[in-house]
């Protein structure tokens, strides 16, 4: 790891200006669990680092009005406990507390969460630190370099969303919650402030797998809102893990619904841990509404966000996992209407 | 409830960490800080190599001033600037639980913590449970309940432990599991780190 300097930044304005002063190798940090922990790896090499964890405001999490607004250094543990959240949401509760660990939840913030970057092991190992393993192509670390994944070791890869240069499998939950409750980011940068929906935010690889995000450099994630909704308290967030805790998710499931008696009026589902960016599974969502909510309706459901699947050699059992999780998760969300 | 969630106030006179510290230093005296003092926080001159950052932080309650290299974890800041090596380095990547502290007593993962974070914050280490001779409640129940086996991990898993009861999550066996899932334990001595946690929820309500 290369000398840089740290610097914090005291409001958003100042940390843009710190970045278009440093030139081009700054980044923001703020709890810092990933960037740090790719530093490590030699895959992020920043000259300099504006912290932004203490920007006044920007941990704020509002609950009032019509949308939930979640500042973008509020703490992964501070908004998984917010009553709000806690009582009426519980899909983007359950996404928080099923992430990570609780040391790593005190550090982490919600924004900085929206930009984790992947658990490929291709792309974590191989960038020359002298703590990883191996020498191996990547073309999300060296574009164009090619893609060891492909016919590798790929039981964790994505089945959804990938293309020839790039299989690797978005890892967050929150954002998988997000998805589905169709939130949007907004960011702060030297144009101002935009707001992203979260069904643009995130980039299919195709053929530039190196960008992942729609965000411009010198960006900051300065907040995420969600528009309430009574389907808030009749969802989850169902992870399966090759252990029970503190692990990424081999299939995710984000489900919101409202009920009408046993017929489901409205869904909303996302699918994690099986494609490339936070999947929005709208062919799920098709076949449960209008009907009544079955145990063979909702698999039929799973099954329908996997048609397009394309496993690889060690991967396929996540078609079948990953509609069941959608099954399982669309019969407890239902179960949680008053 | 007695308050053993944090204790600033430090032990003087020899501790085990100080016979530790004198032991090592007369194969490598010139490598390891002695800390005979435990009333003062002398920082170690470091072999710092790149831009720094000036922080000024608590540490067990006692006033850290010091210039850290900006790449520097919390982790390695505490062992080798401070000498407080009761924190442990496992993964060096937030996977393993064996470096967690309170960071404002709230359990954090002192190795991906970068270092210019704690300017103005306190930090407790498993160094600050204990008041002087008298261990921590949780502490005293690691030891009757057989808590470790080879003790790499026990000084992340008696922070996080400490967390666990003050935040009232231990509850029950299921919700302890869950909280101490960030800590690992490779010689699987959980059945009895388990019940530590459950005596010493009982103690420190007491």
């Amino acid at each position: 790891m290369r000398g840089l300097n740290y610097t914090f930044a005291e409001t958003a304005d100042a940390a843009v200006t710190q970045f278009a002063e440093a030139g081009g190798s700054a980044r923001y940090i703020a709890g810092g669990t990933n960037i740090y922990d790719l530093m490590k790896l030699g895959i992020e090499r920043p000259a300099h680092l504006i912290d932004v964890s203490r920007i006044e405001g920007l941990d704020a999490i509002e609950t009032d009005g019509d949308v939930l607004r979640f500042g973008g250094r509020a703490l992964m543990a501070d908004v998984a406990r917010a009553p709000v959240v806690r009582d009426e949401y519980p899909v983007l509760a359950e996404s928080l507390l099923k992430a990570a660990s609780q040391q790593l939840r005190n550090m982490a913030t919600v924004g900085g969460n929206l930009l984790q970057r992947t658990r490929c092991m291709y792309f974590r190992n191989g960038a020359g630190s002298s703590t990883t393993v191996g020498v191996y192509l990547c073309n999300k670390r060296e574009p164009g370099s090619g893609c060891a994944a492909l016919g590798g070791l790929d039981r964790t890869q994505a089945v959804l969303g990938t293309s020839e240069a790039c299989t690797a499998v978005a890892p967050g939950d929150w954002p998988v919650a997000l998805a589905a409750m169709d939130a949007t980011i907004e960011v702060f940068g030297p144009e101002g402030t935009r707001n992203i929906p979260i069904a643009d935010f995130y980039l299919l690889p195709g053929d530039t797998p190196h960008r992942e995000f729609n965000i411009n450099p010198g960006e900051l994630v300065t907040a995420i809102t969600v528009r309430k909704t009574p389907a808030g308290r009749t969802s989850t967030y169902h992870k399966i893990r090759d252990r029970e805790s503190y692990a990424f998710a081999l299939a995710s499931a984000a489900v919101a619904v409202e009920m009408d008696g046993d017929a489901v009026r409205t869904a909303r589902i996302a699918l994690g841990g099986v494609a490339t960016t936070p999947w929005r599974a709208s062919a799920a969502e098709r076949v449960v509404v209008g009907s009544s909510l079955t145990p063979e309706l909702a698999l039929e459901a799973g099954h329908a966000a996997f048609t397009e699947a394309r496993p690889g050699q060690h991967n396929a059992f996540k078609v079948e996992l990953g509609a069941r999780v959608i099954a399982d998760a669309l019969i407890i969300a239902a179960q949680r209407r008053v | 409830m007695t308050d053993h969630g944090c204790n600033n106030e430090t032990s003087s006179g020899v501790t085990r960490r100080t016979v530790l510290g004198v032991s090592a230093g007369v194969t490598a005296a010139s490598l390891v800080p002695l800390r005979l003092d435990a009333q003062e926080q002398v920082p170690v001159p470091g072999p710092e190599n790149g831009p720094t950052t000036h922080i000024s932080f608590q540490v067990n309650g006692e006033r850290v001033t010091i210039d850290v290299d900006g790449r520097a974890s919390l982790l390695d800041l505490l062992r080798e600037r401070l000498a407080l090596t009761g924190t442990k380095k496992g993964c060096d990547h937030g996977q393993c639980g064996a470096c967690t502290v309170h960071l404002d007593g709230r359990p954090v993962s002192s190795c991906l913590t970068m270092a210019a974070k704690v300017d103005g914050r306190q930090v407790t280490t498993i160094e600050g449970l204990a008041r002087g001779d008298e261990l921590h409640p949780m502490q005293q129940a690691f030891i009757d309940n057989d808590a470790l086996q080879c003790g790499y991990c026990t000084p992340g898993q008696i922070m996080s432990a400490v967390a666990c009861v003050t935040q009232g999550q231990a509850t029950d066996p299921g919700a302890i599991r869950e909280f101490m899932s960030g800590n690992i334990c490779r010689c699987g001595a959980y059945v009895g780190i388990l019940a530590a946690i459950a005596q010493a929820a009982e103690t420190m309500e007491g």
